[in-house]
């Protein structure tokens, strides 16, 4: 059970969902606009978010969630709306639905998207040094020279399993499978602007990233240092 | 073309001059080769006849001939008198022609041009009521070299009339060719697609009509090709609309539809079926919306690839695995083909071929993925009856039902339109046949290798 946070404008669709997610026993916050949403994070575990919203928009919500924290976002967006899905990534969103959507698809996003809040049960107590980088698997803590990164759980969730097996090569593919746990063929833009916003926030210069690299034709590798 | 046009035209005018120039000037040539020579021949004949009618009338002796003949020789003539079988003179007899002597001794003044070592000689001969022949010979060199000097000039002149004219044809060609290289180059253009090209008219020859006329033709076309796409866009603007408006209720009826479908087990059995109906329907429209909009992005050119490197076989395996396939299905699928295609449509297209093949074709439907030059193949072959000839040239087509009894299939009836759409936004190709061996065999090719 989880406590969700719906933005979504248009009554009937959030309604349904609203119905349909407290059915698989999640506790439903359903509001109409992005102002009113971004009152309640403090109470929230995760975040469904409409992009398109009267007053502030979906984007702008999602650039002010990750301003503040690190909660989970999904938006929900439309196939015609490629350049959206883009921006919304771009401004933080941790993976995407597209409307129509079933419920039980969108609660399996969310329920992943959880997941990589929580700490892998075996995880090793032990703090892993890289460069100037330390992880913490266990706390789900990252540091930088001794202080602590703030990462949206995807980004974590990316960087502990990229570092996972440091100097090897992972296939957009192999990493949407692992981090965001898309069963088929996935988008790698997910994947991309992920790496664009973690790099941000661990590298000294992402225009040449020392921890996550890109292998051209491949996909990502964590280092070597 | 322009070239050909050109060359043409230089030839053309080239010809007229070197034909014009050699008639004239061959024409005065030979003319004058003809005076210059009657002159000389009737300067030498009158100056022979002339002094044989000065001679005396006694038959005369070798010495009287050779008197005879050396009177009649000076700077230019060399001359013989014969007599009774009797010569005497500075030119030997051998030199003048037998026919000469017969036409002399006949009573005439008769002459011949001979060659003499090489230069031409004029020959006179006469005789007197006495039996005396005399005989002359005088070179025509001063003549032949004004028949040179004429030959000189006439190929001179023709020369200048050949520059000359080729002038004037460049000239031509480029006063002609300009504008229709330039009515060319528009049409060009407007084949490509620029309908805005136009030509300026200039003067009010025959070109300048024609451009006119290319003018209001490019016009009128463009007119038309507006209106058509105006419909046209209008048409699918409608249908992405519709689809647009569509969705918001069916986004908040796809949310709900499963807990209709949970629920239909404690209703009663009538609910139960609507419920399930309902939910069904639901997802069955939901799927009918979707591959509108998918089609009308592809339509407006909104569709975009999201490409990644894609290990090929691992893609087809992820997308059979997805849908519960990989038992059912026969794979060939040989490892490290990467290629980069956009994974999402990739699947599309599989989903859309591989379940076409299940549900209509024979089993085994079998996938095989093969590497040629440049290339990633994938086919789909199916061991059912194949596609009937009637059918075949439209299984891309939208909404195109084969067998019109089945109204309606579990598909949009947008798959295979929407998989081709997918392949040519990747530069590739989806094609369908018939195997030999029967049973429908699609082939997606896709731009691509090994590595």
């Amino acid at each position: 059970m989880s406590r969700v946070l719906l933005i979504e404008d248009d009554r009937a669709v959030r309604d349904g969902l609203q119905l349909a997610l407290s059915r698989q026993g999640h506790v439903v916050d359903a509001v109409e606009t992005g102002e009113e949403g971004l009152g309640r994070l403090a109470s929230s575990e995760v975040v469904v978010l409409d992009l398109m919203l009267p007053g502030i928009d979906g984007f702008e919500v999602c650039r002010r969630i990750r301003a503040t924290g690190d909660l989970p976002i999904i938006m929900l967006t439309a196939r015609d709306d490629d350049i959206d899905v883009v921006a919304g990534l771009e401004a933080g969103a941790d993976d995407y639905v597209i409307k129509p959507v079933q419920a039980r698809v969108l609660e399996a996003r969310i329920r992943a998207v959880l997941r990589r809040t929580t700490a892998e049960p075996k995880a090793d107590p032990t703090v892993e040094r890289h460069g100037e980088l330390t992880l913490d698997r266990a706390g789900l803590v990252v540091a930088k020279n001794g202080s602590r990164v703030s990462l949206a759980p995807t980004e974590l969730r990316l960087l502990l399993e990229l570092s996972g097996t440091p100097g090897r090569v992972l296939s957009r593919q192999q990493l949407l499978e692992s981090v965001w746990e898309h069963g088929y063929l996935g988008d790698s833009r997910l994947v991309d602007a992920c790496v664009q916003r973690l790099r941000a926030k661990i590298e000294d210069d992402s225009a040449a990233p020392v921890y996550v690299q890109t292998v051209r034709g491949f996909g990502y590798r964590f280092g070597p240092l | 073309m322009t070239t050909g046009l050109r060359t043409r035209l230089v030839v053309a005018f080239a010809l007229v001059g070197v034909i014009t120039a050699l008639a004239v000037a061959g024409g005065m040539y030979l003319k004058a080769r003809t005076v210059i020579l009657q002159q000389a021949q009737d300067a030498a004949v009158l100056a022979l006849t002339d002094g044989v009618s000065r001679l005396d009338r006694p038959p005369p002796t070798r010495d009287r001939l050779q008197l005879i003949a050396s009177g009649l020789s000076d700077r230019d003539d060399t001359a013989v008198a014969v007599y009774g079988g009797v010569s005497a003179g500075g030119l030997p007899l051998s030199v003048v022609p037998p026919e000469l002597r017969d036409a002399v001794r006949g009573g005439h003044v008769a002459w011949q041009r001979v060659s003499v070592g090489g230069v031409t000689q004029l020959v006179s001969g006469t005789t007197t009521p006495s039996g005396l022949e005399v005989y002359s010979l005088r070179t025509l060199e001063p003549a032949a070299a004004s028949i040179a000097e004429l030959s000189t000039r006439a190929w001179l002149f023709g020369g200048c009339a050949l520059v000359f004219a080729l002038g004037l044809a460049l000239l031509a060609a480029r006063s002609v060719l300009r504008p229709v290289r330039e009515l060319g180059e528009a049409a060009r253009r407007m084949g490509s697609g620029d309908l805005k090209s136009r030509l300026d008219v200039r003067g009010s020859d025959e070109l300048a009509g024609l451009a006119v006329t290319f003018n209001h033709t490019a016009d009128a076309l463009g007119r038309h090709v507006g209106e058509l796409r105006r419909m046209e866009a209008d048409a699918r603007r409608f249908v992405a609309d519709v689809s647009h408006e569509l969705r918001t209720p069916l986004a908040a009826m796809t949310a709900v539809a499963d807990v209709l479908e949970e629920e239909a087990e404690v209703l009663p059995a009538d609910a139960a079926q609507a419920a399930r109906l309902v939910s069904q329907e639901t997802h069955n429209l939901a799927r009918l919306v979707n591959d509108l909009m998918e089609i009308s992005r592809f339509d407006s050119g909104a569709a975009a690839l999201v490409l990644d490197d894609v290990d090929v076989a691992e893609a087809v395996r992820s997308s059979l695995r997805a849908r519960g396939w990989l038992d059912v299905v026969e794979t060939s699928l040989p490892p490290d083909v990467v290629a980069r295609l956009d994974p999402r449509r990739l699947d599309v297209v599989l989903a859309n071929l591989v379940g076409n093949a299940l549900r209509h074709g024979g089993a085994p439907v079998s996938v095989a993925l093969e590497v040629q030059p440049g290339w990633v193949v994938i086919t789909v072959a199916d061991r059912g009856p194949g596609l009937s000839s009637g059918v075949l040239p439209h299984v891309f087509d939208r909404f195109y039902k084969a067998d019109s009894s089945r109204a309606r299939s579990s598909g949009s009836g947008l798959g295979l339109a929407i998989a081709r759409e997918n392949a040519r936004l990747h530069n590739g190709t989806l094609v369908a046949a018939n195997h030999p061996d029967g049973g429908a065999v699609f082939t997606l090719r896709l731009p691509g290798g090994a590595r």
